[in-house]
């Protein structure tokens, strides 16, 4: 710790950091551009100015750019200085030189990091006279809309984009006062992470594309605390509505999961709430045809699906809230429930849930995945799959490079001349997948193999690693060099982290990463970080029900009269035929926001809220049990589906349900039932939280016409909704300054309107959120599963004749059910396609484009060649959940033939 | 040893005075690869450092660091970061500025040897010579000069038979003036846009590719090997000023006889502008000289006996600069003149810090508009407070507050000719 | 496309660095010795060569003066348009180059034969006004000068 003095204050800080995030950290307003917490400093903006003393005896001093300058023990500055001050409006003055005056029309009006540190500064009075250079604009593809004229010259944006995120296709142009950020030419920015871009340009440069197809102003948003609906990883949202419909998401910081940033499918994936498919009313399925219905109708309907004498099983979620899945169960008993995750995903997850449980491993959060300082990923495309995780990765490479430049006393945060030691050099990321990933570029070696393969290169490291774990048979030389090199990077690091998940679908892939961290972790847990399928597969693994093909045999001996599927399309957990045969010889009650060939064969199909019209909690790949709250009451008869549920066992006389009303009872009932939610309703605020004795409002005070808002329905202004199951109010009334972290609902802070305005609600710069970082852990190393190596090491792998072995892959855009129903999102789904390797290709006289037909579980599938050198020989890759390809049981072996 | 003359004239003594260039066998005959013959045998790199450093040679790039002080901040040493780099900044692009090219075309083997005996100081492994894409003859000169260099074992491996190794290369521009700035030049030799770096870490510690590098003036490297064959003595007694040697100085503008000429540094501006120009052209007035390129103050009549050496410049408000005068007459437009350096910075600018690339641009079009009829009362003070905001410090590199120099100055000495081109507030109002 | 010539001589440069970045300037310069500017096309083929994106190649390519991204002429003419040029008559020998050629600055003369740029200081102040014309210095000019030279360009046909 160091003290400084700014103007005449003492303030103690941390001397590795500079001043500018010192002075934000303390709650002092400084402008700035250029900088960024996670960008660090390089000085171009001169905005940060303060005057610098040599001594208490200096007063002329000096100015100096904050951001450039360490809090040094002892140093002595000024904000308030008037040179210092006039300087920094000068800077405002020259930016808006060039920036056009159209904040009305403008899409970032009313956040804009330029307007708050324009009246920061005093600029208000424009002496330039001059005409201002204009610039075309891109066409960026469905994410991003391009706005040049808007740009203020700060570099933030291609800082970002190629150094934090290795994007490739932006990037500066030009020189002089003509300096162009763009692409070279109009095209979809590839990078997965571009919409941060949104939230790191200080103006309206890079705004959400999909925000204009229905723009609101920021103040008119509704908006709650969310959580991502299409990953495992958790990621905190704050979602936003107005009239109905969702209008964006927006990153909500969480330091320990997302920091700063989303994917470009978690904040663009949202439409899917506005989609036509939408299933806006109960429906009754009659003889083949649906019509609609009421609530009430619906109610009745249910009460005689559902009767005490029926025999009911329920078919839970992966992608529901843990208070819906609970529901069901009760509804349904214990005995009745399933998961809802086809078998394999079942396996596999249970799998996941027992080595993380048992010892010797620890889960880390994507904060300390993104601080290890080695990796190795076996087995899972983290970009297609938990993207953050890959963003989180593309950090961690350049931990060792960093610590080591740091060596010539530069700086944490001068972010140019770090990079000016780094260079290119990469510190230890390791991968071994089955096809290619987009993190090969930055890794020191990757390699590809089928399944097995994978797994068995996984076990060799761990053998190499620790003498006493199994060994394994018929290594080549290279092999065991790469196992060996391994070995030698992770032993050597202070920190690193192993990465899988089930993305591979193999258990040997799994217990192999296991078996690694394990004998990593012989002095202290070792970091394993598992990636799942879906935003709630861990929570659903924890209530430890059997899987669907369980349901399916259940169903198939007889046994069962009614169905109740929660918020699942069985269409994408089992093969065709099986789920018709289902359909077709039980009664199906199903509950989802939207249609899908489940709700279509159903006798009873119930209008379930999407996520931001329904609260509930959710648990990460980390273990970490979020809550993400509603957002706005739908329209028509849409109810969260713990609600129907709640609703069906009433109207049906099942009593166990009928006193669980809300997701606080539920939680409790839940924390009673299954141990491992105990902590749950402690660490979530309860509906009856109350700050200074009051809810935490969802409109800002600044909301607009909230008289007038419907008065096309009715000139009388209607009572707010009110709501019972959480500490927010549908209003702009309540606890008017800031929340408990959980409840954060936009960030704002007099005099920053931006999302810059997130330093006020820190703990200190790019630290935790004041009062801790929200979401409770339910995983931590313990002794309730086994830590033991298995010697349970599958053979090499080997081709067949006339055979292949299909494996998995996955799309960012295109593999999640629900975001691929987004407009934008699924402009940039690929369609189906089968990717092989040139020899097998070869071999079936196939070429790219043309057709192959695969078999699996009785069901052919036609899917066009896509030549791929990366595909290890006899192996066939599909992208899962892309057209027609879903409901696959893989990896499995399957005949392969030219169409 | 070498004649008489570059005994005085260690710089440009021996250049031939038909324009051809000095030949390896020819700059031998003159004494040339003495010094490193010399050095490489009998000198360690600190030995070297400190007669460099007695020299109390400056950088003759514009901001006259010590040379000597420079170089001691390389790490040195067992565990000293490898490659290290010595960089000869050849970009040559400050208006008014013709000194380099004339060493270049005309003795490229005393911008060589100079190099090697830097690079053996510093234990540099690899050097570039950065020139400046229009200098074409001076690129042939140069390519041929390293061949000759290289067949005879002063350079590459084992130079000379030691364990010295030192690798020599050009490396052309593409043309843009903040090329010369050492940072920017460093990102240009790497393949990037030539936007400058923050310092600290200075380049002597993180330059090219993140290790030590070197860059040095053309001139100030030319200064090196005469140095060490004569010694810091004699250097500093070719001095009229308490820094050591000698100084191209030229003169450019109305005169009647402009070009560039070695002299002792400091000698005054009279001296230069009436002896070696021989005085304005007839029908010209002197009205007032950029003493060392487009980013130095003008100084004026009262200034001329200043001796021009890095203390009495800055003593007389202005900067020595490159050394090379730019003269102003009574017929040149002041505003004109000084509307066309802005032009040039604002177009030169980087585009990395805003009140260079704002600043700049709005600077210029002011005084076009002055000149155009379109000025308006407040305008000078407008052109004073970008005076100020891109004064030393406020900006990311030097490139802006050197374009301040002229203009603050011509507002402080030529201040009746700006105020002519405000229209009174009266007609202005009703014009509107 | 390049020719394999070409191709050739990028790579080789490349070999003279650790990143094979640093050589992009220079091969930028060998796309315009052949072609004279640097299409799309080419920028292309050259980042595919040197591992880079077309993005950080045209970042690259479009700071720098002399590296043209659109077609130019046969010959460019430079003008120094600097101060000590500009003192001695840059704006006659520019006013006078302009209606010779009948183009404005930046422009290239309707037969293809001549691009007219202005160029920041050449550094031949003491002998201005000065251009260049394709790689030859022309200093001292006067009106009569230029057209001499202006002719002597226009006469010899393309290399
Ligand atoms: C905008 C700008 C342009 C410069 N151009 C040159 C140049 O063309 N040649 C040069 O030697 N120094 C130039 N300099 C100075 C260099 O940054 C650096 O100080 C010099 O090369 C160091 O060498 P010296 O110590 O031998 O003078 C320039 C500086 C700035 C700010
Ligand atoms: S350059 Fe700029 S913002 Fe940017 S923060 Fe500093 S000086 Fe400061
Ligand atoms: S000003 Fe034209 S050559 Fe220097």
């Amino acid at each position: 710790m160091a003290t400084i003095y700014v103007d005449d204050r003492p303030y103690e800080v941390d001397p590795g950091k500079n001043l500018l995030e010192e002075c934000l950290s303390k709650g002092l307003d400084l402008p700035y551009f250029c900088w960024h917490p996670a960008l660090g400093s390089v000085g171009a903006c001169r905005q940060c100015a303060v005057k610098q003393y040599r001594d208490e005896n200096d007063r002329r001093g000096r100015i100096v750019m904050a951001c450039m300058t360490p809090a040094m023990d002892g140093a002595r500055f000024s904000i308030r200085d008037k040179d210092a001050a006039q300087f920094r409006a000068g800077i405002i003055e020259l930016l808006m030189s060039n920036h056009p005056h159209d904040c009305p029309v403008c899409d970032e009006g009313g956040e804009c990091h330029l307007q708050d540190m324009t009246v920061m500064t005093g600029h208000n009075y424009r002496g330039y006279r001059f005409g201002k250079r204009t610039f075309t604009n891109q066409q960026l593809g469905p994410f991003i809309n391009h706005e040049m004229n808007r740009c203020i010259t700060c570099y933030r944006c291609v800082r970002y984009y190629r150094d934090y995120a290795g994007g490739k296709d932006l990037d500066a142009f030009a020189s002089h006062n003509h300096v162009y950020f763009g692409r070279h030419e109009d095209g979809a920015l590839e990078n997965e992470f571009s919409g941060n871009l949104v939230e790191i340009c200080p103006t309206g440069v890079f705004t959400d594309k999909t925000l204009k197809e229905h723009y609101t102003r920021k103040w008119d948003l509704q908006t709650a605390p969310s959580v991502c609906a299409h990953c495992s990883l958790g990621c905190n949202t704050i979602a936003g509505e107005r009239y109905g419909q969702l209008r964006r998401v927006l990153n909500r910081y969480n330091a320990e999961v997302n920091g700063y940033f989303l994917c470009d499918r978690g904040r663009f994936g949202y439409d899917f709430v506005n989609g036509d498919k939408r299933l806006r009313q109960p429906l009754l399925g009659e003889g083949g045809e649906a019509r609609p219905a009421s609530a009430t109708e619906a109610l009745e309907r249910g009460s005689s699906l559902l009767g005490r004498e029926s025999r009911v099983i329920g078919i839970g979620s992966p992608r529901a809230s843990l208070e819906s899945n609970f529901a069901l169960r009760t509804l349904v008993g214990a005995r009745n429930f399933f998961s809802g995750m086809a078998a394999g995903e079942d396996h596999l997850v249970a799998r996941m849930l027992r080595v993380l449980r048992g010892g010797r491993v620890r889960t880390p959060s994507l904060r300390e995945v993104e601080s290890a300082d080695a990796v190795f990923i076996l087995g899972e495309d983290v970009t297609q799959t938990a993207p953050l995780l890959a963003l989180a990765v593309r950090q961690a490479v350049k931990q060792a490079p960093r610590k080591e430049a740091m060596g010539l006393r530069i700086p944490r945060w001068d972010d140019a001349a770090l990079r000016e030691v780094m260079q290119q050099d990469k510190g230890p990321l390791y991968i071994a997948t089955t096809g290619e990933t987009r993190l090969d570029e930055v890794a020191a070696a990757s390699c590809r193999g089928a399944p097995d393969d994978v797994a068995r290169l996984g076990f060799a490291v761990a053998r190499a690693l620790d003498e006493t774990a199994p060994e394994v048979d018929g290594l080549s030389g290279g092999e065991r060099e790469l196992a060996e090199a391994i070995a030698g990077a992770l032993r050597a690091a202070e920190r690193p982290v192993v990465v899988s998940g089930s993305g591979s679908g193999s258990e040997a892939v799994i217990d192999a990463a296991a078996q690694v961290a394990r004998a990593l972790g012989r002095e202290r847990p070792a970091d394993l970080c598992f990636a799942a399928a879906e935003s709630n597969s861990f929570g659903l693994g924890l209530l430890n029900a059997m899987n669907t093909s369980e349901a399916f045999q259940r169903v198939a001996d007889g046994h069962v009269d009614t169905v109740v599927v929660l918020e699942n399309d069985l269409y994408r957990r089992a093969p065709r035929a099986a789920v018709d045969a289902l359909l077709a010889s039980v009664r199906v009650v199903a509950l989802d926001h939207s249609t899908s060939g489940t709700t279509a064969g159903a006798a009873l199909a119930l209008p379930a809220g999407a996520f931001a019209e329904a609260e509930g909690t959710v648990v990460s790949n980390e273990g970490r049990a979020q809550r993400f709250y509603q957002v706005y009451v739908p329209q028509g008869e849409t109810r969260p589906a713990w609600r129907w549920l709640h609703d069906l066992a009433r109207a049906a006389g099942r009593a166990e349900l009928s006193t669980l009303g809300s997701p606080d009872a539920l939680l409790a009932a839940l924390a009673r039932a299954v141990p491992v939610f105990a902590p749950l309703p402690g660490g979530l605020p309860a509906a009856s939280f109350r700050v200074n004795g009051e809810k935490v409002p969802r409109q800002s005070p600044r909301a607009s016409g909230r008289t007038a808002i419907q008065a096309d329905v009715s000139v009388h202004e209607p009572k707010p909704p009110g709501d019972p199951d959480s500490p927010l109010a549908f209003t702009m009334e309540g606890y008017p300054q800031q929340p408990p972290s959980a409840l954060i609902t936009r960030f704002w802070a007099p005099g920053w309107n931006s999302v810059q305005s997130l330093n006020k609600f820190q703990s200190e710069v790019g630290g935790a959120l004041t009062g801790g970082d929200p979401g409770v852990r339910l995983l931590e190393p313990g002794s309730d599963g086994d830590g033991a190596y298995t010697a349970d090491i599958p053979a090499a792998f080997e081709r067949r004749d006339g055979e292949v072995l299909v494996v998995p892959l996955y799309h960012i855009f295109g593999s999640d059910e629900l975001s691929a129903a987004a407009p934008a999102v699924a402009q940039r789904s690929p369609g189906p396609y089968a990717a092989l390797n040139p020899g097998d290709a070869r071999r079936l006289g196939v070429q790219d484009g043309e057709y192959v037909e695969i078999e699996l579980d009785g069901a052919a599938y036609q899917l066009p060649a896509r030549l791929m050198a990366s595909m290890t020989a006899g192996v066939l890759g599909v992208p899962m959940g892309v057209g027609s390809v879903r409901g696959l049981d893989v990896p499995a072996w399957s005949p392969c033939r030219r169409v | 040893m070498a004649n008489g003359s570059s005994m005085d004239k260690p710089l440009t003594g021996d250049l031939r005075s038909d324009g051809a260039v000095l030949d390896l066998a020819a700059y031998e005959k003159a004494g040339g690869y003495e010094a490193l013959r010399r050095v490489i045998k009998e000198m360690t790199p600190a030995d070297v450092l400190k007669e460099i450093t007695d020299s109390r040679l400056r950088g003759r790039g514009g901001a006259g660091f010590p040379t000597g002080q420079k170089w001691s901040f390389v790490p040195m040493g067992e565990n000293a970061p490898t490659p290290k780099y010595l960089v000869a900044n050849a970009d040559e692009m400050e208006p008014g500025t013709f000194k380099d090219r004339m060493l270049l075309e005309g003795n490229p083997h005393l911008l060589i040897e100079g190099m090697i005996l830097a690079a053996y100081t510093i234990q540099a492994t690899d050097g570039y010579i950065f020139l400046r894409w229009a200098y074409k003859l001076a690129a042939e000169r140069i390519v041929r000069a390293l061949a000759e260099a290289r067949d005879k074992g002063y350079l590459g491996k084992n130079i000379l038979g030691s364990d010295y190794s030192f690798e020599l290369d050009l490396h052309t521009s593409a043309g843009r003036y903040m090329c010369g700035e050492e940072t920017g030049l460093l990102n240009a030799l790497e393949g990037k846009r030539a936007n400058p770096r923050a310092k600290p870490p200075f380049p002597q510690v993180s330059g090219l590719w993140g290790k030590p590098t070197i860059v040095q003036n053309v001139e100030t490297l030319c200064n090196i090997a005469p140095i060490l064959r004569n010694g810091a003595q004699w250097y500093l007694g070719l001095s009229r000023s308490e820094d050591g040697g000698t100084k191209l100085y030229g003169v450019s503008g109305k005169v009647k006889r402009p070009g560039a000429w070695e002299l002792p540094l400091g000698t005054t501006i009279r001296e230069i502008l009436e002896r070696r120009a021989r005085g304005m052209q007839d029908g010209h007035q002197f009205r007032g000289v950029l003493p060392g390129g487009a980013s130095t103050d003008f100084l004026v009549e009262e200034h001329l006996d200043t001796k021009m050496d890095y203390g009495s410049v800055q003593a007389a408000g202005s900067r020595l600069g490159t050394g090379l005068m730019v003269v102003l007459d009574d017929k040149t437009s002041v505003v004109g003149m000084v509307l066309n350096l802005e032009r040039f910075f604002a177009q030169e600018s980087c585009g990395w810090c805003t009140p260079c690339r704002d600043g700049l641009p709005w600077t210029a079009r002011i005084l076009q508009g002055l000149l155009e009829g379109r000025g308006r009362p407040g305008d000078l003070e407008r052109l004073e407070m970008q005076t100020r905001m891109m004064g030393p410090g406020n900006t990311f590199c030097a490139l802006a507050p050197g374009a301040m120099e002229p203009l603050q100055s011509a507002l402080k000495y030529f201040r009746e000719d700006f105020e002519k081109l405000i229209p009174s507030v009266l007609s202005h109002e009703i014009s509107c | 496309m390049l020719t394999e010539q070409e191709r050739e001589r990028i790579r080789a440069e490349a070999t003279h660095y650790d990143y094979p970045q640093a050589a992009c300037v220079e091969a930028l310069k060998i796309v315009q010795e052949g072609h004279r500017w640097v299409s799309d096309e080419h920028l292309k083929e050259v980042a595919g060569l040197l591992d880079m994106s077309p993005e950080a190649l045209d970042s690259v390519a479009t700071f720098y003066n002399l590296i043209f991204r659109k077609p130019v002429g046969e010959n460019v003419i430079l003008l120094c348009d600097s101060v000590s040029c500009w003192i001695l008559g840059y704006e006659n020998i520019c006013a006078h180059l302009k209606t010779r050629l009948g183009v404005e600055l930046g422009e290239t003369t309707a037969d293809g034969k001549f691009t007219l740029l202005p160029m920041a200081c050449l550094g031949t102040c003491d002998r201005g006004p000065a251009m260049m014309v394709g790689s030859d210095l022309h200093r001292n000019l006067d009106n009569e000068k230029v057209d001499e030279i202006l002719g002597r360009y226009r006469q010899t046909p393309e290399a």
